[in-house]
């Protein structure tokens, strides 16, 4: 892994591959020397240009018109390649079509609505407070960071509670299908037939329970805001990217103290800190790592030139720890203002559902440390590879009663 | 450079020179103002930059937007009348002095 010299427009090329195995098993050197490489770098790898720096990720991000998702959040162009499942209407899409889309999630899931299901959620995490009380030891992920989001988001969704093991294999293949085609893309998209059949089904109108999020969704057709065809993508939107994100933030904050007990007895002494600790793993670990932008014109960034037509692969994980815009970036401080991290995006494109992953991560992490004094890993904790998602497969802990 | 004063729910006073072009929000977070929690940076979508007005200050601020509006239906603290989201407030030289004061919370 080296950056070579420059070559023609100055932009310095790197044969670094950020979708393979040995770089998702330590992505942090190879972060550091994106970003130190130069503020916009080029991987022959898959002949993409990056952005590794805050400066620069947060640039693209907050200019769509230059920097589109029309032509897929991914590495494939969907001006060139056939998606391998029908565009999403939100995340695959520019303005102003996708003004009139966002407008409805972001009505969904607005903070008014946090509002109304917060003691609901709240009351879940205490439940599964209790059941790891009971068990002492168990898997952090399986246990909790899946268990959790699933004993509440599939009912918030209005979902039937047939078929839910289907959730979070097929965001798996959501997020996989955005990188390279990797064996990690391949293999999902070949697997995902039964958890694609299951999805359209789940977000047809009759199959949404009333008062859930995706009855709130269809709702909008007889508001006029979107059309009957349009609703079911935007369920799907909810399906794909509202459950196995918020297993991975939660995952990474559970991982984050009981990794860092000081952290841990921090929050502990003052469980006002408990939204603060569930954002700073965000940033800290950055669930989401990357998505891409196609550049719709030519364009000159931080001076480099990119051409038309350009696939432009931002680190957001690594912005999230560049020195140039956090005091030490590598530190986990529950305390930081995190205000402006890209962990969940930035712009008009920005996570629609960060108030959801900031309620569950909250109300969890405040359930857990009321009533546990301490978090111990007693085992190797496993990474789960995905080409978007970093998160762990499994973190055997032990914990102590308060 | 035009100066808002933030009041925290406490009473005290907060000043802060904001720089060219930027917003409240971003001028309390640059100077870790407490009580501006601004979780989503500043795209209008937590509504945890929560202000209310200064009486005398109301009419000159530009008029709420449809996003705005909706979001403050959300706040934690109590919406009044002169709710804003500072994130939506940019700092302009007529708005020099301007008084924001600190709900007891964000979220």
């Amino acid at each position: 892994m080296t950056a070579s010299g420059s070559a023609g427009s100055g932009v310095p090329h790197l044969d670094v591959d950020p979708f393979d195995m040995t770089f998702f098993a330590d992505p942090y050197p190879a972060h550091e020397l994106l970003r130190e490489a130069g503020p916009v770098v080029y991987l022959d790898k898959w002949k993409v240009y990056g952005v590794a720096r805050y400066a620069e990720v947060h640039a693209v991000l907050n200019d769509p018109a230059t920097f589109c998702s029309s032509r897929g959040v991914g590495l494939s162009d969907f001006k060139k390649e056939t998606p391998w499942r029908p565009p999403s209407l939100i995340l695959e899409a520019d303005p102003p079509a996708h003004t009139r889309t966002r407008a409805v999630l972001s009505k969904v899931l607005s903070p008014t609505v946090m509002k109304q299901v917060r003691d609901r959620f709240a009351a879940a995490a205490e439940e599964r407070v209790d059941a790891l009380l009971e068990q002492r030891s168990f898997d952090a992920i399986t246990d909790l960071a899946e268990a959790y989001p699933l004993s509440i988001f599939p009912d918030a969704l209005g979902l039937k509670p047939e078929g839910r093991e289907h959730l979070i294999p097929y965001a798996s293949v959501v997020f996989n299908a955005f990188g390279p085609p990797n064996q990690l893309r391949q293999q999902a998209i070949k697997r995902s037939a039964p958890h694609q059949a299951y999805v359209a089904e789940q977000c047809q109108r009759e199959n949404l329970a009333p008062g859930g999020f995706g009855a709130c969704i269809h709702a909008q057709v007889d508001e006029g805001a979107i059309t009957a065809s349009e609703a079911p993508l935007l369920v799907r939107s909810l399906l794909s990217a509202g459950l196995d994100t918020t297993v991975n933030g939660i995952g990474a904050a559970v991982y984050c103290l009981a990794r860092f007990p000081d952290q841990w007895q921090r929050l502990r002494e003052d469980l006002t800190l408990a939204r603060g600790a569930f954002e700073e793993a965000v940033r800290f670990e950055s669930p989401v790592q990357t998505f891409f932008r196609t550049t719709t014109r030519e364009v000159e960034l931080s001076g480099a030139r990119i051409g038309e037509g350009e696939k432009v692969l931002m680190f957001l994980a690594a912005a999230n720890r560049d020195p140039r815009r956090w005091d030490d970036p590598d530190a986990y401080d529950i305390t930081r203002r995190t205000s402006g991290h890209v962990g969940f995006g930035s712009g008009i494109h920005m996570c629609v559902g960060q108030l959801v992953a900031r309620l569950e991560g909250e109300v969890m992490l405040t359930a857990l440390a009321r009533r546990i004094a301490k978090i111990e890993i007693t085992g190797e904790p496993k990474r789960r590879f995905n080409n978007t998602l970093r998160g762990l497969d499994s973190l055997p802990v032990t914990i102590t009663p308060a | 450079m035009p100066a808002i004063i933030f009041i925290h729910a406490d009473g005290k006073p907060d000043r802060v020179e904001t720089s060219g072009g930027e917003s409240a929000m971003q001028a309390a977070t640059r100077h870790g103002v407490d009580g501006i929690l601004a979780e989503c940076g500043g795209n209008a979508m937590c509504a945890t930059c929560h202000v209310y007005v200064d009486e005398s200050w109301l009419a000159r601020l530009p008029a709420i937007a449809d996003d705005e509006d909706a979001l403050l239906d959300g706040t934690a603290a109590e919406r009044r009348p002169n709710s804003r989201l500072s994130c939506q407030i940019t700092i302009t030289s007529e708005l020099d002095g301007l008084v924001l004061r600190l709900p007891d919370r964000q979220v």
